[in-house]
């Protein structure tokens, strides 16, 4: 597998669970991680002992300088980046009318800015390889509204916005560019949500995993899906069917 | 940045790169157009990468905003590039 794979909030929950699968595919893979140095140090040392290469490399991407020096890192250590995962992301919950710019700030920057940034920089050296694959981790909650969750919300939904614009620009290229709308998984980002309470809202009647997420980018970034781009894949057991 | 780079070069360079594009390599005349090549938006940011690349010359979209053909674009080229040496110096 040619070009290694880099995956924005690679230490825990979806990005872990996506790092070890693209690392499965044959990938050597980039783990992007801002706080957790020792979940970030677990995730390498899984994909090692698969037989596989792996760095993690600590960075806030919410800085507007930390993409471009995180690729310098990744592309000098494993080579030009040929997948690119953008999963970091965060939430500061408050309802519109009482939501202050720090928490606007902190979303939109993290989940949306660093993801364009990430994009940005990728890009570059994909359109030149004439391959690449970008997928976004993006949410049910881009497609419907979310009281509480109007950052978080629209930084989703901007990011299916930004998926579908630069697919088109790139598709000539061989760049595919596409999302995952994620529904409720239990992670680092949920933990404040009961699992209990909202499985009886989702069709399949129970909460998704990590690797079933997971799977689904490992599709999107494989050459299997050489023909899909700009789309958004839900992975919410018909939550929003 | 290299100063050795002849005017040829640099030119056969820049041909080079927009047949890389779509054009077959004989239509990439001096006189040819971007339009009638079909060079577009994407195909100029991509070239800039190159120039910058291969020549250190920076270019903005605002410097390719009046060219029209194969020649224009490597004058303009060759203006910066000799701007930014210049500028070094």
């Amino acid at each position: 597998m040619s070009g290694c794979a880099l995956v924005t909030g690679g230490s825990k929950g979806i990005g872990a669970a996506t790092a070890l699968s693209l690392a499965d595919l044959g990938h050597a893979v980039a783990i992007v991680y801002r706080a957790d140095a020792d979940a970030a140090a677990s995730v390498v040392a899984q994909i090692e002992a698969q037989g596989g290469t792996a760095l993690a490399v600590q960075a806030d991407l919410a800085e507007a300088a930390a993409a471009d020096r995180v690729f310098d890192v990744v592309e000098e250590q494993l080579g030009e980046v040929s997948v690119l995962v953008n999963n970091a992301g965060t939430r500061a919950d408050g309802l519109a009318m009482a939501l202050t710019d720090a928490q606007w700030e902190q979303v939109l920057n993290l989940n949306l800015a660093a993801a364009f940034r990430c994009s940005r920089r990728a890009l570059r050296r994909m359109v030149r390889a004439r391959h690449g694959r970008i997928v976004n981790v993006a949410s049910v909650i881009a497609f419907r509204g979310n009281p509480g969750q109007v950052n978080y919300a629209a930084a989703k939904a901007g990011m299916l916005a930004m998926t579908r614009t630069t697919a088109m620009e790139v598709a000539r290229r061989g760049v595919t560019v596409n999302a995952v709308a994620p529904g409720f998984i239990p992670t680092a980002l949920t933990e404040d949500v009961d699992p209990e309470m909202v499985k009886n809202f989702i069709p399949a009647r129970r909460v998704g995993t990590p690797e079933e997420v997971a799977a689904c980018i490992r599709f999107l970034a494989s050459d299997a899906a050489s023909y899909v781009t700009g789309t958004a894949l839900t992975v919410d057991g018909g939550l929003s069917a | 940045m290299s100063e050795t780079k002849t005017r040829e070069e640099i030119t056969e360079g820049i041909c080079d790169a927009l047949a890389s594009f779509g054009p077959d390599r004989d239509q990439v005349t001096l006189d040819a157009t971007l339009a009638d090549l079909d060079i577009d938006s994407l195909d100029l940011v991509e070239l800039a990468q190159i120039v910058d690349e291969q020549y250190g010359v920076r270019l903005e979209a605002i410097d390719l905003k009046d060219v029209e053909t194969v020649g224009q674009a490597i004058d303009v080229v060759i203006a910066k590039r000799e701007r930014t040496l210049a500028g070094q110096a």
